[in-house]
């Protein structure tokens, strides 16, 4: 009896499971499926589960529809701001982390505080701004933008990860007459690298995602791709297909990174709150 | 523990993350302070004046301003107690032991959705969610449901909204709780599966205690992203039909970069802004006390 009873409880536990998958992969499997059926076959109902998929979508929206431009300036995008917080934050995480001074608590608050700022708070005073000095429309402005949440991660996750490393160390290179920046250069970050990775392809996967600057900030030269998707929307009939082969476009680069970074995505996602 | 340092050293350190900071986030903001001073519409920039808090008392008095910030708290009302009740289920199934392949794909498969772009994450709507091609109508036609209007019908739009919100940061949910359950001991847990087999006795003596800080986490951050999200509703429905889907990232969107009107546009951010600065302000007294 225990034993069916137990039996029957696995069998019950693996459904749950199976439907948990389900539930979080039947959307990208539509997504991929729209993208490869021609509008006919997209606007059949009810919708078609078998059908001849086609590639048509995706060279009519990379080569005739510029979301290939889109996609290469999301990628400027993305990886400026990424190596920008990095540069920017890893000093200041090592002061976090490292050295005594007057208001660091206060310092640490308002760093953490930009992550809980809407974008739409600071978009319009910005788009004065660019416009005013020309900056409108230019990936500079949104790579500068995109700090307000990138630097924000990265300090936090650096500042955790330069805590961990062992102070002995510093003060052995301290005794040998290093300095606090050769310390810095050529001990811990080298160290502090796994937490530096993450930070990095949390930053990409932030940048690569935000809309909300980039469809104020940038509407033609320096347009985003989840800003382009958007435009797909505003005419009269609505392509479905090759909306979704821009959806999968867009989303599959950001998928990988957040599997390779499974681990520490929600680490990142609540700022440490969770380990 | 930590060292002192020469004021140089210090300002090398900080000075580029503090300066970069304070001209991406402090400058704008000042400016937008300034604006939500004055009327400032893009299409009439000749009448453009001081008018000292005229805004604010606008904003504070304006229903359709209150009206957007309680859609905002029913979307949060209704899906946040969903996706902690569901998020619960998934984390205690997952923490269970056995089928530890099976389960780590599981894990893999929940990190997706809260990752995928949430601008894809609204157009996935508009298309699932059809009336006519939509799969989700047909798969309710199998079970004998007539077909839904969700995008056209200001409430179905509201509830095709929170249900997407359901799919996409349930999985995040149930991941921040499984962080949380790992943190209980292994030793007591199972002294406890000797004395009863009660699943929710464990749940409410042994395991809730060490889930509370992930469930605080969890609410202030879903309080934070609720009063942020823009992009998922903003690509699926723009708001509408009306007003159903207005959140308050939207209106202040849509008076900003719709109607032109900045200096009400920069009011209404600053409001919401001081909400989100409680916020955060309460979340990080809760959470980071290690560092002072």
């Amino acid at each position: 009896m225990a034993a069916v009873t137990q039996k029957r409880g696995l069998a019950l536990e693996a459904l749950l499971l199976v439907e948990i998958c389900a539930f979080c992969v039947f959307p990208f499997y539509w997504m991929v499926t729209t993208s490869l059926k021609t509008q006919v076959v997209a606007l059949q109902s009810p919708p078609a589960w078998l059908f001849t998929p086609t590639l048509a979508n995706y060279t009519e929206v990379l080569f005739e529809d510029k979301v290939g431009i889109a996609l290469i300036n999301s990628i400027i995008v993305a990886v400026c701001t990424t190596a920008l917080a990095v540069g920017l934050g890893t000093p200041a995480a090592y002061a976090l982390a490292r050295f005594e001074f007057r208001g660091k608590t206060d310092l640490w608050f308002w760093f953490i505080t930009n992550r809980f700022v809407s974008p739409v708070v600071l978009a319009f005073p910005v788009f004065l701004i660019s416009r005013d000095l020309g900056l409108r429309d230019t990936h500079l402005a949104l790579i500068l933008m995109y700090l307000t949440f990138t630097l924000p991660i990265v300090i936090w996750l650096c500042t955790d990860q330069f805590r961990s490393i062992p102070k002995e160390l510093d003060e052995a290179a301290m005794l040998e007459g290093a300095s606090q920046w050769r310390i810095f250069r050529s001990i811990c970050l080298p160290l502090a690298m796994p937490g530096v990775a993450v930070s990095a392809i949390l930053s990409f996967i932030f940048s690569w995602n935000e809309l909300l600057f980039a469809y104020i900030l940038a509407p033609k030269a320096a347009k985003t791709a989840p800003a382009m998707a958007v435009t797909f929307m505003e005419g009269y009939s609505v392509p479905y297909g090759k909306i979704m082969a821009t959806s999968t476009l867009i989303v599959v680069p950001v998928l990988i990174f957040a599997l390779l970074a499974s681990k520490h995505l929600v680490r990142g996602l609540t700022m440490g709150a969770v380990k | 523990m930590t060292t002192r340092v020469r004021r140089s050293t210090l300002i090398g350190f900080l000075g580029p993350a503090v300066a970069a900071l304070l001209l991406v986030g402090i400058v704008p903001l000042g400016f937008a302070v300034w604006k939500s001073l004055h009327y400032f519409n893009l299409t009439k920039i000749a009448q453009s004046r001081f008018v000292g808090l005229e805004n604010y008392i606008f904003v504070l008095t304006d229903p359709v301003f209150w009206q957007a910030m309680g859609r905002t708290a029913l979307l949060f009302a209704i899906s946040v107690p969903t996706q902690i009740a569901i998020g619960l289920t998934i984390a205690l199934v997952l923490h269970r032991p056995g089928m530890t392949l099976f389960k780590t794909l599981t894990r893999l498969s929940l990190v997706l959705p809260m990752a995928t772009t949430y601008a894809v994450v609204g157009l996935l709507a508009q298309v699932m969610l059809n009336q006519k091609y939509g799969v989700i109508n047909q798969m309710l036609g199998w079970v004998g449901i007539d077909a839904v209007n969700f995008i056209g019908d200001p409430t179905n739009a509201f509830i095709a909204v929170v249900m997407w919100d359901i799919w996409q940061w349930t999985p995040f949910v149930a991941l921040v709780l499984l962080a949380g359950l790992s943190t209980v001991p292994p030793e007591i847990e199972e002294a406890a599966e000797l004395e009863t087999r009660s699943p929710w006795i464990i749940l409410r003596n042994i395991q809730l205690p060490y889930l509370i800080p992930s469930l605080v986490a969890v609410l202030i951050l879903r309080t934070a992203d609720t009063l942020k999200l823009f992009d998922m509703p903003f690509t699926m429905t723009r708001g509408g039909p009306g007003a159903a889907t207005e959140f308050i990232a939207i209106l202040i969107e849509r008076v900003g970069n719709r109607q032109f009107d900045i200096g009400l546009a920069s009011a209404q951010s600053i409001i919401m802004l001081a909400v989100t600065i409680v916020l955060a302000r309460l979340y990080i007294r809760l959470f980071y006390r290690e560092v002072r």
